[in-house]
């Protein structure tokens, strides 16, 4: 049914297809009315979705690790490549991202009333260069795409964004940059120790290249110092993103002044990149450094965990307090990718999905009643499940999603990955499991100022209940929620591979005791597969 | 057998039903039939089918449980064991019949479908009638499912899930400010006791790779050494796990310190006071450390702090319900120090006894939550037992079940809760005598609050207005029937596990346990007291309730001055006031705990906008902006004004030196003139000189 993915280049259509669509609304839709475009835009993004689930079909779990492959010559002076492929990580955030993007255009029908042909042109081109970070394999393309949607995300921001929107966007956009630029600096490093020898350090002497597996490879072979110094720039680069502990103060402004479609992609895809970017480069890449640097990581993502658990049950506005929820759950995802075993990175890798539907669907909500009260100030409500029924038991579903409820998602998640975190060290799982009880605390509290007690609140009378179109958004989501909670083995499955794969590269010990075991080709299969 | 999967799912699906697919558009009648409906299938299916047959097959017959995969729940992935080896942790969907989840499946389902039906009549007034029995059934299936789970990790589903129905429940009046206060509380201290549990979940899987039942008991009981060697904090494994299972026992069985949510709980309706907080969900705890009882015998110190809290929970919530006045908080009270009863006979090693006395206890405390919700039901709502009395009169049917409920609690012979009371008794009794002393102490205040609670709602004149006496009325036959059905529990519910006196072995009930409960090695099950010293506690602990009965009829039996307290709050008003006011430790919890929480973060928040992201990062914002001014300023008066410098000073140079171009021929000739001049004359100087 889905064979013919195979035959065409399934990934740079699912990547360039929002931005074919924003080149024809710039082109072909100069007097069109907003409706069409926006209706335009939805259809581009829902048409995206849909071509990029029969990925999820037709990907070989036990098959090679990157599939789908396209490769074509660049850049050739420099050894810059067209390169796209997925493994299953990157499978499941495109999914994701493709996913969030129908939401994301739905919801902004009605909160978007200004200039909504340039916003809809941004959001287009924010989803393309999303989805090509998730599908590059090449350093230099990687980078591009890095940097290219930082830029319709300082606009969107900047423009539909709340009434600081300049001071949130331009701190967005010098914070990331910060983080990018670093970043460059670590990829030029191992670029230039894989050929020609870089200060101090000699080279490999091997052909130009910004081939990330050509890194794998090579990551035995990196000294440790300059796998140490390597490891600090990307850890700047992707800590910003993530965000972790202490470089996280960027995300709250951001996420309360950028509108909610902005919210929702920000904190369902953009993050992950982060935590991406830790998997996908730092471990396999440096696993020296990493081992060394284990505590600190460790150390700073429990700190992130508490640390943002606390400051949420501070906030006052609904907005904010989400914002401070995800450095905490992402810390969750931080420990569960340095608890260097498969199952704290399965874990971690499934929270990351878990995180984009729970806390883009908590964004969706706050949205919707944003745009009925235009106030995100949990004091000003009280009483309105009266009110908004519907309303009021999806937002419970979210939020139980978000606390980790048996059933939903977020538990699966943050149980495997504070298994895998006990089990490498055991009190790091200790300190992670307050930050559950002090996610109940922040979220049931929140909850019960909104939604129970008396309806004080003479404007809250009469609040509309959801409509038809954001059931549409909402019900797809919920519906996610539920399924990772009772059945995420698929999910498991197809990312088993590549979290084996990273996890042998990254712990010796692993490796080891998977080459003694039945398989024992099961890893040189793997590094052989990357050569190809 | 094969149909046990269909048991929890029958009450999910009735949840499902109400709560999405009929939702807003059911009548009351088609509501009621799919709420009851369902859970009566499961019950009819779980006592007459279900449960039989499992007694029936081979597997029982060889001391095994029964056990069915639905399907793989979580392949988490690769841990690496105690032992050093990898193994691969994956958690099935799966459930497990044995003796001990049969008579767990037995108590909540015959329970829980007898306070269904009584709430058709308890809540057939209130709106939100659909959503209560959408919640209702919905805990009916998580109760189930952590009941019937063949791991720990769907026991933990569980565990939460009727966390969380006990927290809307609770909530269910949600316009009122108490009640979705009282709920968050629940579930947050009992989150407390999750997260424990959660750290025994993950020593276990990094130790066995795997958190099945079987597995682990069979490995552990196999080779004990695995569970005793030394693991943190100076414990071995076994003390580590049974720790920190112990927490969660602590939160959701509401055990010394994490008791302080199961008395607010009242706010509810009072089924679910019946059914969540009295017969099912409080005794998960119990259900938990049974299950788990090898852990227990593997790790003695620990044992001995479940018994030792078990047993001061027991005695210090019997002293608050005292002298509360509100009649759910003494049943509150009471539970909360029942429960600690069967701590104490877990602790000691009497695991069969304590899940003996959770089941008889379900019935007695069931039935008294639902006879005192058929006594507010009567009153209009009121909960205070000062504007009550009298009420045998108006309620007989409510009264005669609450008597047998009372007398069961008491511990008058006969009836359940003498047998099972009496077997913690004795079990204490070999355990440590001062543990069994305080049992016994315990027993006198329970029969003397009870009684107490009898004749201030019962006896003596009414004390309301007469308008609202008019109003008091027996309930429906709805209602009536399962106070019936449960008091005949109450009353012969204890006698499957009848002590074992000398040669004569009755205790049919601890046999059937056996095969969960049976010993690694030294610690015995049964206790084996001289059949002398068995009647000798037993009488004494009749002698002991006799008492305490004998001073509640003294001093509220009666009279007429019962309106408020009695003569001991008169002559001890200090200790009143104490026990009144359950000894602050809500008050310590909030000034320490709670405060401590909430101002840790504020000042984190404020850490968080005032130094990092006001010093540091708009500081190196403002770094930045000063150091642009700075290279501004140097680049305005320093570069550039050398810049301009230097064109000054030509432009000054020029302008000076235009002066000697000025195309008068005249000037020029003067200037040779005196050019001329002055080299004559230097030259002449000059030549003179030399």
């Amino acid at each position: 049914m889905f064979d013919w993915v195979l035959q065409v280049p399934i990934l740079s259509i699912i990547c360039y297809l929002p931005l074919a669509g924003a080149v024809i609304i710039v082109v072909f839709m100069r007097g069109t009315s907003t409706l069409a475009i926006q209706r335009f835009a939805t259809l581009v993004a829902a048409v995206d979705f849909v071509v990029s689930v029969p990925l999820w079909f037709t990907f070989e779990r036990q098959g090679e690790l990157f599939q789908f492959r396209e490769s074509a010559n660049w850049i050739e002076a420099i050894g810059a490549r067209y390169e796209f492929g997925i493994d299953g990580i990157a499978l499941l955030l495109v999914l994701l991202t493709t996913f969030l993007g129908v939401a994301a255009f739905l919801s902004s029908w009605s909160a978007i009333q200004v200039r909504e042909k340039e916003y809809y042109i941004f959001m287009l081109l924010l989803q393309t260069g999303m989805l090509g970070v998730f599908m590059a394999m090449d350093f230099f393309l990687f980078y591009v795409f890095w940097e290219v949607m930082l830029v319709p995300m300082y606009f969107l921001i900047g423009i539909w964004g709340g009434p600081r929107r300049l001071y949130a966007a331009i701190k967005f956009f010098l914070y990331t940059l910060v983080g990018s630029v670093l970043m460059l600096l670590g990829i030029l490093a191992l670029y230039f120790y894989n050929s020609t020898g870089l200060l101090g350090w000699g080279g490999l002497g091997n052909p130009r290249s910004f081939f990330i597996p050509q890194f794998h490879e090579i990551s035995s072979q990196i000294p440790p110092d300059l796998q140490f110094w390597i490891f600090l720039v990307f850890f700047v680069g992707f800590a910003i993103k993530v965000p972790m502990f202490p470089f996280h103060t960027w995300l709250p402004d951001a996420h309360v002044e950028a509108p909610t479609a902005g919210s929702v992609i920000l904190a369902g895809v953009l993050l992950k990149m982060g935590t991406y970017g830790f998997v996908r480069l730092s471990l396999p890449i440096l696993p020296d450094a990493t081992l060394k640097l284990l505590p600190w990581m460790a150390g700073l993502s429990i700190v992130g965990i508490l640390y943002g658990a606390l400051v949420a049950m501070a906030q006052k506005d609904m907005k904010k307090l989400v914002a401070y929820s995800s450095v905490s759950h992402l810390g969750f995802v931080m420990l569960g990718v340095f608890a260097l075993n498969t199952a704290g990175l399965n874990g971690a890798v499934l929270q990351m999905i878990n995180h984009g539907l729970s806390t883009g669907a908590l964004f969706l909500l706050v949205g919707v009643i944003y745009e009925r009260r235009h106030t995100r100030m949990i004091a000003d409500y009280g009483g309105i499940s009266s009110e908004m029924p519907l309303f009021a038991t999806i937002f419970m579903v979210i939020t139980l999603s978000s606390i980790g409820l048996p059933t939903l998602n977020g538990f699966i998640g943050e149980f495997t990955i504070l298994v895998g975190a006990f089990n490498r060290t055991w009190w790091w799982a200790l300190l992670a499991v307050i930050g559950i009880v002090l996610g109940a605390a922040y979220m049931l509290w929140m909850y019960q100022r909104v939604f129970f007690g008396p309806l004080k609140n003479p404007e809250n009378k009469g609040l509309e209940d959801l409509n038809g179109r954001e059931l549409a958004y909402l019900i797809p989501i919920v519906a996610m929620c539920f399924w990772i909670g009772l059945y995420p083995k698929p999910f498991f499955d197809i990312m088993e591979k590549p979290v084996d794969y990273i996890v042998q590269k990254v712990d010796p010990e692993y490796a080891a005791a998977v080459a003694d075991s039945i398989e024992p080709a099961a890893g040189a299969d793997l590094l052989a597969e990357i050569e190809d | 057998m094969q149909a046990l999967w269909l048991i929890p799912l029958l009450p999910f699906l009735g949840a499902f039903l109400n709560g999405v697919v009929l939702k807003g558009r059911a009548s009351k009648r088609l509501i009621t039939g799919v709420a009851v409906g369902s859970v009566g299938l499961a019950t009819v299916l779980a006592l007459f089918y279900v449960v039989p047959s499992y007694l029936r097959s081979a597997e029982y017959a060889a001391g095994h449980g029964f056990e069915q995969v639905l399907w793989v729940w979580l392949p988490a992935g690769f841990l690496k064991l105690t032992s050093g080896v990898f193994a691969e942790l994956t958690i099935d969907f799966a459930f497990l019949l044995d003796p001990l989840s049969a008579v767990m499946l037995f108590v909540v389902t015959f329970v829980g479908f007898w306070i269904h039906v009584y709430s058709i009549g308890y809540m057939g007034h209130e709106d939100g009638y659909q959503r209560y029995f959408t919640y209702l059934n919905l805990f009916m299936g998580a109760m189930l499912l952590l009941v019937l789970g063949n791991n720990f990790l769907v026991m933990f589903i569980g565990w939460e899930g009727v966390g969380l129905c006990s927290y809307l429940l609770i909530g269910y009046y949600y316009r009122q400010e108490f009640p979705p206060y009282a709920g968050r509380k629940a579930f947050i201290v009992n989150r407390i006791g999750d997260a424990g549990f959660l750290m025994a979940l993950f020593a276990l899987a990094s130790t066995f790779g795997s958190l099945r039942y079987t597995e682990i008991f069979s490995r552990a009981a196999e080779d004990p050494s695995l569970l005793e060697s030394p693991f943190v904090m100076g414990l071995t494994l076994a003390s580590f796990v049974a720790l920190f299972l112990f927490v969660g026992a602590t939160g959701k069985s509401a055990q010394i310190p994490l008791y302080v949510w199961l008395p607010d709980a009242m706010a509810g309706p009072t089924p679910v006071s019946a059914l969540i907080h009295a017969a099912t969900m409080v005794t998960a705890g119990v259900y938990m450390v049974a299950r788990a009882n090898i852990v227990y015998q593997l790790a003695p110190g620990v044992s001995g702090v479940v018994a030792v809290v078990g047993c001061l929970t027991a005695i210090f919530a019997a002293t608050i319900a005292l002298a509360q006045t509100d009649i759910k908080r003494v049943l509150a009270y009471s539970t909360v120090s029942q429960l600690g009863y069967m701590f104490l006979a877990a602790g000691v090693g009497a695991y069969s006894v304590a899940v003996f006395h959770l089941m008889t206890h379900a019935f007695f405390k069931g039935l008294l939550f639902l006879g005192s919700g058929s006594v507010i039901h009567a009153v209009g709502g009121e909960q205070d037992m000062r504007r009550m009395g009298g009420l045998r009169k108006r309620l007989p049917v409510t009264y005669w079940t609450f008597v047998t409920g009372t007398l069961a609690i008491a511990g008058v012979p006969l009836l359940a809760g003498f047998f099972s009371k009496d077997q913690i008794l004795a079990a204490a009794f070999e355990g440590h005598k001062i543990l069994w002393g305080v049992g016994l102490i315990t027993a006198g205040l329970t029969a003397f609050y009870m009684f107490r609670l009898l004749y201030m709602t019962f006896h003596g004149e009414f004390r309301g207005t007469q308008e609202e006496w008019e109003h008091v009325h027996e309930s429906p036959p709805v209602m009536t029937l399962p106070l019936i059905v449960l008091a005949v529990g109450a009353v012969i519910s204890g006698w499957v596990g009848l002590p074992r006196l000398g040669d004569w072995d009755w205790n049919w009930f601890g046999h059937f346990l056996e095969p969960v409960v049976h010993g690694v090695g030294g610690h015995g099950e049964a206790h084996h007291a001289s059949l002398g010293l068995e009647l000798l506690l037993m009488a004494l602990s009749v002698a002991v309730a006799g008492t305490g009965i004998f001073l509640a009829w003294r001093t509220y039996g009666g009279s007429q001055e019962l309106a408020g307290g009695a003569w001991w709050a008169d002559r001890f008003p200090g200790l009143h006031r104490l026990l009144l006011n359950k000894y602050y430790v809500d008050e310590l919890y909030d000034r320490t705990v709670v405060r401590g929480t909430w101002s840790t973060a504020r000042n984190l928040f404020r850490f968080d906008a005032g130094f990092i992201d006001g010093f540091l990062v708009n500081g190196s914002r403002h770094v930045t902006v000063a150091a642009a001014y700075l290279s501004g300023f140097f680049d305005k008066y320093v570069v550039d004004g050398l810049v301009n410098l230097t064109g000054w000073l030509l432009q000054f140079g020029s302008r000076v030196f235009r002066r000697l171009q000025t195309g008068v021929v005249s000037q020029y000739a003067m200037v040779i003139a005196v050019g001329m001049f002055v080299l004559v004359f230097f030259y002449v100087v000059v030549a003179l000189q030399s």
